[in-house]
Parts: C-alpha cells; structure tokens; sequence
C-alpha cells in the first residue's frame, strides 16, 4: 500500500477551509479561468465606478491633439476632436456598465415573473406566452433590439429597454422549465399540505430554487448585452452624443481612421473584447460552481 | 371510545384518465378517536395514498375529484368546504408527513424557516416567536442541538433528522390528526424504530390522533391499535390490531400476514421448503378495470361462483372484526389446514 498524505489530498480538496476570503482563494485555484474573468470584472467596476475620481476628462476638445498618437499627453491617443481615447474609455465604461446591469436586471425582473407564472401556473397563459415567446426567439437578440431601439429612439434608457426586451424570452425559458420540475417536487405538495396558498408557494419555494439557473443565465446575458449595446451605438441607436460609449467610439472612426489612426479603433475594441471575455468566463465558473453535477 | 376526530364517510374519490374512470377510493369509511392510531394497509396500488390526500383534499383535480362521502373533522365536513378555508384547516388541524423526507424539505431553505412557515400562516406569530416554537418542536422529535439546526439547511441533516424535522413541521401547530404516509419506508430499520417512537410519543404527549398508512405489517402491530385492510380502493377488513392478526377474517389479509419473513434457523431442507414465503398469486387488478363481484376473486383460492358474481357485504365476521368476503368462515381452516 502507498502512503496516503492525508492532509496534502485534504488541502487539495478543499477541507480545513474557514471563512469567505479562504473560501474564494481556493475556489480562485479551483477555477483559475474562472477567477480570471471575475479579476476582468472586477476591474471594469472599479473603473466605470471611479471614473470621476481619475481627473481625466472624457468631453474637452482640442484642436491641437486631434488624432494624437498614443503615448504623451494623450496615453492611448486621441480622436479626430482631439478627445482622450484613454478618457472615454473609462468613462465608457459607465455607460457599458449601466447598460449592461440595467437591461438584464430589467430582463431578467420580467422574464423570471413571466416564467414562473408561465411555469408553475400553467393553462392558457403558459400557452399564450409560450407562442409568444417562440416568435420572439425566432429573431437574434440583435435584430430584435434594432427594431426596439430604433422605434424607441436613441437614449440610455431606451437603449437599456430595447435591449431588455429581448431578453425577457430566453429568462423566462430557463426559469419555466425550472418551475416545471420543481412543480413535482414533494416539498411543493408537502407545501401544500401546510396549508400554503399557490401563489405563496411560487415565491418561497419555486422561486429561490429557479435562482441558481438564472444567476448563470444573468452573467452570460450581461455580456451579451455590452455586445448588442455596442453594435446598437456602432449603428447609431444606441446611446447618443456626447456620452463616450465603446460602440459609438468604434463606429466615428473605424471609417475613416482605421488605416490612419488605428488606436482609436483597437483600444474601444479591446476593451469590449476583454469585458465580454471576463463576463463568459466567469458565468462558467458560476455556472460550474452551483451545479453540483459539473463539479468533479 | 373517547370523542371521534375524525370521521370519514363512504368516501369515493375518482379519477378520469384514457383508459376510463378509476375508481381509487371506493366507500371507504371510518373513524378515528383522539389519541388513537388507526393503520391503513394494503399493496401498492391500493388506493392507500389516495385515501391519505383525500382527507387533505390534496388530490390534484383533473385528474382526480372526491365524487362522494364526507370527511368530518370534528364535525365540519372537509369535502365541501372551499380552498381557502381548507388551506386553513390543512397544516394546522389535520397534518400530514410524506415517504420522501429527503426531497420533502426544500433544499435552499434554512429548517427553522421552513417549519417557522407554518406556524407564522397559521397562527399569525411573529417570525421570532415562530422560531422559538419551532426550537422547542425540533427538541421534541428529538433533534440534538436544535437552536443550531434552524439554521442549516436540509442537505445537513440525515434522513431519519430530516424526517424527524417533517414531524416537527407538521405538528408545530398542533393539529388534531397527523396523516403519515409511508412515513419510514425511505428509512434505515434502525432508524424506522426511532421514528415510530417518536410519532408514538407525541401522540401521548399531544393527544393527536395518527393514521398511519404503511404496507409493513410490522410496523402495524408495533404502533398501531385498529388497522384497516384495502384492497383495489376498497376496505377487505377492519378491526384491532390484536385480533386481525390473530385471526383474520379475508383471504386477502391472511395473505399478506403470510408474506411476512420470519427469521429463526432452517434446520433441514424440508423445513426449509415448508417454511419458504408464501406470496400472494397475481397482482392487484388494474383499477380502471375491476372484476364485476369480489375484487381479490382473481387472486383468491377459496373463490367461488357467488364471488365472481357479487360484492361480498362489509360485515362483522367475529367480535370486533369486519370484513367483506363471502366464505370468512373458511379462511382460517385452509390456511391452516
């Protein structure tokens, strides 16, 4: 028999840990991909949080520095207005930032009142909703946040309904499949047996149970919302003028500038990517995580 | 007898589905004193469950509906009453426990919150005095540590804990009868015993009447006092306990009493072959579809023709026995004969 190191396979698997700090270290080693996207998120709070605090000034033009070279006064360059790249994109950050949280919280708020009611409910406003909804997923989240944005008009609060919009269906997917089995379930019946009434069972029983899924299905849809919001403000729907969004910064130059002043075009790209990325990453991480299945 | 709980009346309880109308609950009646421990046995299939989620009025409609009967608790008849007054009635004065205590409790729910539940709909307690109650009510089913428990979670507790936690939640309001179904056939025997214990123990301490509904005869003789006998959603036999299983009075009970493992040394191979378990033949007929006379006739080897043909009456065979078969009489002699 060879010898067990009982303490080095304990350590490994993650015994003896106390407290939160000791427990999001060993989840960070657990998950390396995972911590990385959750350091990309962090920095990108940090900066749309700070932004005010930095000094930089993301509005001033200047004749003088139009299309400044990075490196200098102007550290990633800037535009043809002679506006800070560097500037914009932290502040960007802000608007990517209330976009993002905004339209899926909004999406994620409606889609989880219609699913559950869809789901545990029932009837002829599971099917209705069901028809509707398949019309809706029959069209990219895209195309679908277009058609909102441009009969909305461009605004910040526009554009984060028209991107929640198309985000209440697949919400309301995942939790009414949830709702669906857990409808089965004996603690629903023995809710029942308490003397619950349905609609007090659906709140304190279905719903903390469908929120795993939809902490999961909450990340990725915030990545995908920087994404729709970006190309919606690339298309010129999104978020209008003077507000330094990552799409709108792309879409000014990538025309004309991209062959001669290429810095406007990567770092608003690179910053997109890099969010996007760290959003992917970490809902994997979460989603490994809370399903015990996943887990090895 | 002392004052009668519950009483249920020639309850009939159907349900509609593609291969007819099935019939799973077929005038059953009986009642039950407080304090007293009634026992419903039988098969799987039986109609046991039904009866158990009938008196809870817990059968899901469509399929099923309680197309007849009453059930009388304390006098007011359960069946007529509309949902909102029964939701007050479920969980505070007729209580039940199901089989599963592993997926009995919600999972991302602490204990003491999912028992404080019932206790905060019913008797509008604060969420404090709520958790205080239920502390002393996980004390009482005999959780160690209970101010510690309320705050865990199920996945914590092991499953006769978790059963024993389902008991404190269906009895914190202190209801008059506790319906448990199958409550200790998910459990270890070791852990069977300490649960019988435990609900037998409450019935003394709070006077609550209990059926339980089990298809372990064992069980039955330990805990119970009277023990119904169902067979294809009828009653076969009623009685004590006692003289049930000393004499029973239908082929269908003395059946099930033989199917009882004994443990003991075999000897020889002739005592062996002797002393092998006696099945029932067959299987409980399909519901949708019962044989026109006596529901076992199928099964039965004392059948004649008049119980092919006719339901035998549910009558007093010997003192204190009832039961519905039409050669009573003989079903002691071949048995034993």
């Amino acid at each position: 028999m060879a010898n067990h190191d009982h303490a080095l396979e304990l350590e490994k698997a993650g015994a003896n840990i106390s407290g939160r700090l000791s427990s999001l270290a060993f989840l960070a080693r657990r998950y390396p991909l995972g911590a990385i996207g959750g350091v990309i998120m962090v920095v990108f709070l940090l900066t749309a949080l700070c932004a005010g605090l930095t000094g930089l000034d993301p509005f001033t033009t200047d004749a003088r520095s139009s299309l400044a070279r990075p490196g200098g006064e102007h550290l990633l360059g800037a535009d043809f207005m002679g506006r800070d790249v560097l500037a914009r994109i932290v502040f960007g950050a802000r608007i990517s930032l209330a976009v993002a949280v905004g339209a899926t919280v909004l999406g994620c708020f409606f889609g989880v009142v219609i699913g559950l009611t869809s789901g545990f409910f029932g009837g002829w406003f599971d099917l209705l909703v069901q028809r509707l909804i398949d019309i809706m997923q029959s069209l990219p989240l895209l195309v679908m946040a277009l058609v909102m944005a441009a009969s909305l008009g461009p605004s910040l609060q526009n554009t984060i309904i028209a991107i929640a919009i198309p985000l209440v269906p697949s919400v309301a997917r995942v939790i009414r499949s949830n709702a669906l089995s857990l409808r089965e379930m004996p603690y629903v019946e023995a809710a029942r047996a308490v003397g619950m009434s349905e609609m007090r069972i659906a709140v304190t029983h279905v719903l903390p149970n469908t929120l795993a899924p939809l902490i999961v299905l909450g990340t990725a849809q915030l990545g995908s919302a920087i994404l729709v919001e970006s190309a919606l403000s690339f298309l010129g729907l999104g978020v209008p003028e003077p507000h330094p969004s990552w799409g709108r910064m792309l879409s000014e130059s990538a025309a004309e500038y991209v062959r001669s002043a290429p810095w406007l075009v990567i770092f608003p790209g690179v910053a997109i990517s890099a969010v996007v990325f760290g959003t992917n990453l970490l809902g994997d991480a979460i989603r490994d995580v809370l399903d015990p299945r996943q887990r090895q | 007898m002392s004052e009668r709980v519950l009483e249920v009346d020639d309850l009939q309880t159907v349900f509609y589905t593609r291969a007819g109308l099935v019939k799973a609950v077929d005038g059953v009646s009986f009642s039950l004193a407080r304090g007293e421990t009634l026992a419903i046995v039988g098969e799987s299939g039986c109609g046991k469950s039904v009866t158990a989620l009938s008196l809870m009025r817990l059968v899901a409609d469509p399929p099923g509906r309680i197309v007849g009967g009453s059930v009388r608790l304390a006098g007011r008849d359960l069946v007529k009453l509309d949902e909102a007054t029964m939701r007050k009635i479920r969980g505070n004065r007729i209580a039940m426990i199901f089989q599963e205590p592993m997926t009995s409790l919600n999972p991302v729910m602490t204990i003491g919150r999912q028992i404080s539940e019932a206790l905060i709909l019913h008797q509008d307690m604060s969420r404090n005095a709520a958790l205080e109650r239920t502390i002393r009510m996980l004390d009482v089913v005999g959780i160690p540590e209970p101010e510690q428990r309320t705050k865990e979670f199920p996945h914590q507790l092991s499953g006769g804990m978790r059963q024993r936690a389902m008991i404190a939640m269906a009895l914190a309001c202190n209801p008059e009868v506790l319906i448990a179904d199958e409550p200790t056939s998910a459990l270890d025997v070791t852990i069977q015993a300490q649960i019988l214990e435990v609900i037998a123990k409450l019935r003394r301490e709070f006077g609550t009447a209990v059926i339980l509904i089990t298809h372990d005869l064992g069980i039955v003789a330990e805990t119970a006092e009277r023990v119904i006998v169902m067979y294809a959603g009828r009653k076969v036999e009623e009685g004590s306990v006692e003289r049930v299983f000393a004499d029973p009075q239908h082929p269908y009970t003395r059946g099930l009493i033989n199917s009882i493992p004994r443990l003991g040394l075999i000897r020889n191979r002739a005592e062996e072959s002797s002393r092998r378990l006696q099945e029932i033949p067959g299987m409980v007929p399909a519901l949708s579809n019962l044989p026109p006379g006596c529901t076992f006739a199928p099964r039965c080897t004392l059948a004649s023709e008049i119980c092919r043909r006719e339901v035998p009456p549910f009558e007093q065979k010997i003192p204190g026995v009832f039961a519905a078969c039409w050669h009573a009489g003989r079903v002691a002699v071949v048995a034993n004969g």
